[in-house]
């Protein structure tokens, strides 16, 4: 691209290193690297909003369902046993480890709840520009519970449980786990396929226009479409 | 300009973390809050060393007891057997699957340890001034918040094994004391690489440019 496409495009600081560039306008699927630290500063995925929007639609179901189904069932000498994801951080709690049995609920069933939902909300409200400022705390909250939903973890966890408890016990893998599983995969699809960029040109902002002379680029939102 | 290195705090703007607006911060102590998003700004991020440190050494202190104290206790009719997290890697290693041996072995020893050093070094390699090696510390870093979370592998092991393992009186799996440790090194360390500032990294090469130019 030209010098003076390139300039028209606002100013940014690379958050690993601070280096001050201007990234170019993206084609589909192209991603922008710092040029010091090689950071990805930004992606243009195909269709930022709407697409999120329909996978976590459909990750808050399979949510539902991964909390609701039993994970595995278990038999042993004609006894039976059976386990949810909050089954499990109970057993921990009435066994008096409740700091973690805390922890587990956290990053089995609030975290990815509250990213999720705030995801939704962020999402639906983007449908009609421009997005009132509480959209943008949503998102920064969202995005915050993002590493602390663990089902990828959790589930190779359950794996290296069931392969100790076979050489006990038959264990079968439950309608909970496969939902499960499937999280594992939607959630991260739902971070490609967004750009939070997206939202933030579109939102509201939170002090006005009475600070806009104190920007170093004050047409960054003009520009940046 | 061309060629030289201009970052934002050089240049005397401060760039939102959360929407990556650039702005003129208020004053040099506090910049203020954002136009746009209305987060703190933060030139660095504030105590950034301090409280670094103050997180993987609390994490270090936890990661003695959560590999010495049993993570989960098997009772039987007549046997009690405790069960550390190597005591797990052993067993798991003993019954022909080795692969999962090796995972939990990695996700569960050798990350939080590898965390707990990889920290301490480049934090140590800020306070100093360390002037080479911006891509590797920069690279080292990036790998420590991607695996961070890999290590609560051990906490699940530990939850899904005591919740389904309880045929009373047969046989059941009990917590150990040793799992809330390792959960809070999982935790605080998680913690410190979300505290650690990636930007101190590259202070040091600007400086240098600055001396050069
Ligand atoms: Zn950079
Ligand atoms: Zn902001």
């Amino acid at each position: 691209m030209s010098d003076a496409a390139r300039s028209s495009q606002p100013l940014m600081a690379c958050q690993e290193c601070d280096l001050l560039q201007r990234i170019p306008v993206l084609p589909v699927g192209g991603r922008a690297r710092c040029a010091r630290c090689g950071f990805v500063l930004a992606a243009r995925p195909r269709d930022p909003l709407e697409l999120p929007l329909v996978l976590t639609l459909t990750a808050l179901i399979v949510f539902v369902v991964a909390n609701a189904m039993p994970l595995m069932d278990l038999s042993a000498v004609g006894r039976y046993a059976s386990t949810t994801i909050l089954g499990g951080a109970r057993q921990m709690w009435l066994d008096g480890e409740r700091i973690t049995a805390m922890i587990v609920v956290f990053c089995a069933v609030i975290a990815p709840a509250l990213y999720l939902l705030m995801m939704l909300a962020v999402l639906l409200a983007a449908r009609r520009p421009p997005l009132p400022h509480w959209s943008g705390e949503l998102l920064r909250w969202g995005l915050h519970m993002q590493p602390w939903a663990m089902y990828d973890v959790m589930l190779l966890g359950i794996l290296v449980a069931l392969i100790k408890i076979a050489q006990l016990a038959t264990v079968d893998p439950g309608v909970g786990l496969f939902a499960m599983g499937l999280l594992a995969l939607l959630l991260p699809a739902i971070s490609v396929t967004f750009d939070a960029r997206e939202v933030w040109k579109r939102v509201e902002w939170k002090h006005g226009d009475d600070l806009a002379a104190a920007f170093a680029d004050g047409n960054y939102e003009e520009r940046g479409r | 300009m061309s060629g030289a290195v201009v970052t934002g705090a050089r240049a005397g703007l401060v760039s939102c973390e959360t929407c990556k607006l650039l702005t003129r911060p208020v004053n040099a102590e506090h910049a203020g809050h954002c136009p746009r998003c209305g987060a703190t700004l933060e030139v660095r991020r504030v105590q950034s060393l301090q409280r670094t440190w103050a997180l993987i050494i609390a994490a270090a202190i936890c990661y003695i007891p959560a590999n010495l104290l049993p993570v989960m206790v098997s009772n039987t009719f007549a046997t009690s057997d405790a069960e550390t997290i190597m005591g797990g890697v052993v067993y798991l290693y003993s019954s022909g699957s080795w692969p999962l041996a090796l995972i939990v072995l990695v996700a569960s020893v050798m990350v939080p340890l590898g965390k707990l050093l990889a920290l301490g070094y480049l934090l140590v390699s800020v306070q100093r001034g360390m002037a080479g090696s911006h891509h590797e510390r920069a690279r080292l870093f990036r790998i420590v918040v991607f695996i961070g979370r890999w290590s609560m592998l051990d906490v699940f092991v530990a939850t899904f094994t005591v919740a389904l393992v309880q045929l009373q009186p047969l046989m059941s799996v009990l917590p150990g004391a040793g799992v809330l440790f390792f959960a809070a090194v999982v935790v605080l360390t998680m913690l410190a690489a979300e505290t650690f500032d990636p930007r101190l990294l590259w202070d040091s090469a600007t400086d240098m440019e600055k001396q050069d130019g």
